[in-house]
């Protein structure tokens, strides 16, 4: 959706990590995005590398971590895996799922020097 | 400037001013060569609010306790391994990407909250009638309660406009190519409104059912408006958005009778993806259900002011 906004957090949060890590060069940035984050990840690895131009991550290898998404069935009174939010659950087809995991949207490591 | 989103901060405008230049703050201009995004790194929030800042560092802080975790492998490009010779090392970030945003955000909750305001942050795809349903219902409340609004849209202060004439203050927030509005922004806008204690603070949205949803402005609740015109099938397609509404006003129904418009299944898919969620059907127009929605918005302001008394208590409680 706003993956270019994303990307310009990333390079924030990397420019304030250099300063607290003492580092001057990001070789791989490491995050953890879900599938029901809402981002791109074409648009994301797009955004990535025109935004970290010039940046203490300029041409690092942008690694992504997916994470399944899962949801607690209330019906079923237990987790199961969905694909998308308006996913019904897979082993009672009913809509009453709490979203528990997917959501993810984080910065996980950095390989700096 | 962003091909893909367009966010750019260099274009934010709050009632006509640089919303860099706002409050005496000034962005550093100096990258403006490279992309436009870079000034916003290089500020420093060294202005009103500077508790902001507090969030921040406690993130970082986060980041401290990790650096214990280094792995040092002297690993070079060519593959050949050398006890002690570092070359690269691995830093455990685990911070959320939109932290910063969360930050600002939290900092504007807390303000709302000492003021026991309720803040609605209202979404919606264009054209839904969002700026008409909201002078209808600054007409309703007029009298009974404060109200004031924050108008998000990517050009013109039209919007402000409009609500200034029911007497209502607004403050314009043009956001230039951007699709959203973010935490920052509004606390800006916050500094510019002189709001009431226990009043009703509007803030809309720039039109857009994407976006938006990611980016917590600290509001109480998140307002999703959908039109009879735009289709039931809207919560199965933009499903971030709606699954973050705490509330869904079906509007202009008044139309229902020219539209093949099926309430009960467009109601149906909004619980498909969010189960909790509670719809109300309105018409800015006609008036129709309009009553329900201001008693709505008088029981959520009623439970601010709870929420600020029952602080109140616990402050004074703690202090004994």
């Amino acid at each position: 959706m706003h993956e270019m906004a994303i990307c310009e957090s990333i390079r924030q949060t990397l420019e304030a990590q250099s300063q607290a890590h003492n580092f001057t060069r990001v070789k791989r940035v490491c995050l953890e995005i879900g599938p029901l984050s809402g981002v791109e990840m074409d648009a994301l690895r797009f955004g990535f590398d025109v935004v970290m131009r010039g940046s203490v991550a300029q041409d690092a290898v942008l690694e992504i971590v997916a994470c399944p998404a899962e949801a607690w069935c209330m019906n079923c009174a237990q987790t199961v895996p969905i694909q998308k939010r308006f996913d019904a659950c897979e082993k009672c087809g009913s809509y009453q799922l709490q979203v528990t995991s997917g959501e993810e949207l984080r910065i996980k490591e950095l390989e700096v020097h | 400037m962003c091909t893909v989103c367009g966010c750019s901060d260099d274009n934010v405008k709050i009632d006509g001013k640089s919303a860099a230049g706002n409050g005496g703050q000034s962005h550093s201009n100096e990258k403006s060569e490279e992309h436009h995004h870079h000034d916003h790194h290089h500020h420093d929030h060294d202005h009103d609010h500077d508790h902001h800042n507090d969030h921040a560092h406690g993130h970082s802080q986060h980041g401290h306790h990790h650096e214990q975790h280094h792995h040092d492998y002297g690993k070079g490009s060519a593959g050949v391994s050398v006890p002690g010779m570092t070359q690269s090392r691995l830093i455990q970030v685990e911070q959320d990407i939109l932290a910063k945003n969360n930050a600002y955000a939290a900092a504007n909750r807390t303000f709302l909250a000492n003021r026991a305001i309720l803040a609605l942050n209202l979404l919606s795809s264009p054209g839904s009638g969002k700026t008409t349903l909201l002078v209808e219902t600054i007409r309703k409340l007029k009298g009974q309660h404060d109200v004031a609004v924050i108008e998000g849209d990517q050009q013109t202060s039209a919007d402000a406009a409009r609500i200034r004439e029911t007497g209502a203050p607004a403050v314009q927030i043009n956001t230039g190519k951007g699709c959203h509005l973010d935490g920052h922004m509004v606390g800006h806008a916050l500094q510019d409104l002189s709001l009431q204690n226990n009043s009703i603070l509007f803030i809309e949205n720039v039109g857009n059912l994407v976006c938006p949803a990611a980016f917590d402005l600290g509001e109480s609740y998140k307002v999703v408006i959908l039109s009879v015109t735009e289709g039931e099938d809207k919560p199965l397609k933009y499903p971030d958005m709606f699954a973050a509404a705490d509330l869904v006003l079906l509007n202009k129904i008044d139309l229902l009778p020219h539209l093949d418009f099926q309430v009960a299944d467009a109601v149906a898919n909004m619980r498909k993806v969010n189960p909790a969620v509670k719809v109300l059907q309105v018409s800015a127009r006609s008036g129709n259900g309009l009553d329900q929605w201001i008693e709505w918005l008088k029981a959520a302001l009623a439970m601010e002011r709870v929420g600020q008394a029952g602080q109140k208590s616990h402050v004074s409680s703690a202090a004994e």
